[in-house]
């Protein structure tokens, strides 16, 4: 299972406690987590990567593992640690605004 | 703007209370009481920490409510109450802008694309409560048909062909006023800042400016038909083709539907403001709030004052008691007024000090339902039974 941590307001939107745990079938990269996210939270869609294009909204952040995986292409597989579940993928806001 | 007719029921009830519905920068607030209006249940803030530029009751369906929740990080939410606003569902959020969106000026005049930002207004049909119009930045307009779960563009407006001309206002390229003709289904009145205000007459496919008598000294041509910071229209039901408008400077009115407007500032001590709303039963009654002006956001004097004309402009008078007369420096904001429909009309107003204001005798004496919200994006009204 992936294990992704979303930040609150997110998670206060799609009413998850704690992390989510996701199957993700095939390759584990950041576009098939993000797809299975949004496939199981709908109204996630949107409010971390663009509708129509797929790009990563400005202010939102991906790590794991101790790196920034933000500008990655989405199709690079994720580190082995995220796709056995030893690590979390998160989805952060970045720190701006008030 | 609310408005129900006089001695009207809901469900065979006769109306008998209020719901404030409150759109703030971190949240948004139902304010509820009785038909006195004296003792107020505060609840909210629901979406808390995001920016709700408003929430808007239908007409048609008192439990129905919509909401524009956003935030710099995650974009628009749209959210949809079945209760009154007890409970909300998230539903759909993709505004797609219909084709190429092409391009309209930017501050420095050159050519930007029409990018999505947010919707600023929510305008719930007046008979189908699963209809609903919303306004957006960059301005465009689009209608939902089954609840807010999809939305469709109608490009008509953007693609008017002054759109390439539009330039934004200080707050950004924002479509922040619908009214709907209860008298002609077809006609639609809209406003952008800083376009000005537009007319269907055939349910939004297609639009033509109504901005003849207005005058912008800021713009190259004062008395160009488009590129006017028009900052609210409002509208009487019971007699929509007199429309009433607070300009960036001015508050003007229109005899004829938007054909033609006059100005109408008369005696006011600044004609500058954002908000504009029509008493619910004398539609010569109207309400603003005078700003000092475009570079003073905030009420002359430190005196905040709602001006009220029963003349339908030009003849002012300050309606004071139970607001601050100083050291009052908040700002009204153009969607944060509304009135209720009760035998003694109530208005009510939000301000970016986080007061709420009422008056349940028509702007004679008013009183603070809540003083500490965060900063006051829109103020709806429902009347209930």
């Amino acid at each position: 299972m992936i294990r992704v941590v979303l930040p609150a307001h997110l998670r206060a939107l799609a009413r998850i406690d704690g992390e989510v745990e996701l199957s993700v079938a095939g390759q584990v990269t950041q576009r098939s987590v993000l797809d299975a996210l949004e496939t199981r939270y709908p109204m996630l869609r949107g409010t971390i990567r663009d509708h129509d294009s797929g790009k990563r909204r400005a202010f939102i952040r991906f790590f794991a593992c101790q790196q920034d995986l933000s500008h990655e292409q989405p199709d690079v597989p994720l580190p082995p640690p995220v796709a056995a579940g030893a690590e979390p993928y998160l989805i952060v806001g970045a720190m701006a605004g008030g | 703007m609310e408005w129900r007719r006089p001695g009207q029921t809901w469900k065979g009830v006769p109306v008998s209370g209020v719901r404030v519905l409150v759109g703030t920068r971190k949240g948004a607030f139902v304010l509820s009481s009785d038909g006195k209006r004296e003792h107020w249940e505060v609840s909210g803030p629901h979406f808390a920490g995001w920016e709700v530029y408003h929430v808007k009751g239908s007409p048609a369906d008192l439990d129905r409510l919509y909401a524009s929740q956003s935030s710099s990080w995650s974009g628009q939410v749209i959210q949809r109450s079945d209760d009154g606003g007890v409970t909300w569902e998230p539903v759909g959020n993709k505004f797609s802008y219909d084709g190429v969106p092409g391009t309209h000026q930017w501050y420095d005049g050159t050519p930007h694309p029409w990018e999505f930002a947010r919707v600023w207004h929510l305008e719930p049909g007046l008979d189908d409560p699963d209809m609903v119009y919303a306004g957006v930045e960059d301005a465009g307009l689009f209608r939902s048909t089954d609840g807010g779960q999809q939305w469709q563009e109608l490009p008509g407006l953007r693609t008017h062909s002054s759109g390439p001309s539009w330039q934004p206002g200080a707050g950004g390229m924002c479509l922040h006023t619908i009214i709907l003709d209860p008298d002609e289904p077809n006609r639609i009145f809209t406003a952008i800042s800083a376009a000005g205000a537009f007319r269907s007459d055939d349910a939004g496919q297609t639009w033509r400016p109504v901005n003849r008598g207005l005058r912008s000294e800021g713009i190259p041509d004062p008395g160009a038909e488009v590129g006017h910071c028009v900052h609210r229209l409002a509208m009487h039901p019971a007699r929509p083709s007199v429309l009433y408008m607070q300009k960036h400077w001015d508050v003007m009115r229109s005899d004829d539907a938007g054909e033609s407007w006059r100005e109408v500032s008369g005696n006011l001590p600044t004609d500058f403001g954002f908000p504009i709303d029509v008493h619910a039963h004398e539609p010569d009654t109207i309400y603003v709030v005078p700003i000092t002006s475009d570079a003073l956001h905030f009420p002359p004097e430190g005196k905040l004052r709602v001006y009220r004309s029963r003349t339908g402009g030009d003849e002012w008078e300050a309606l004071t008691k139970g607001l601050p007369q100083e050291n009052c420096y908040v700002n009204v904001l153009r969607d944060a007024m509304a009135v209720d429909s009760l035998d003694s009309c109530g208005v009510y107003f939000g301000t970016t000090g986080g007061q709420v204001y009422a008056s349940a005798d028509a702007g004679d004496n008013w009183a603070p339902i809540v003083r500490d919200l965060p900063a006051v994006l829109s103020v709806e009204v429902q009347t209930l039974p």
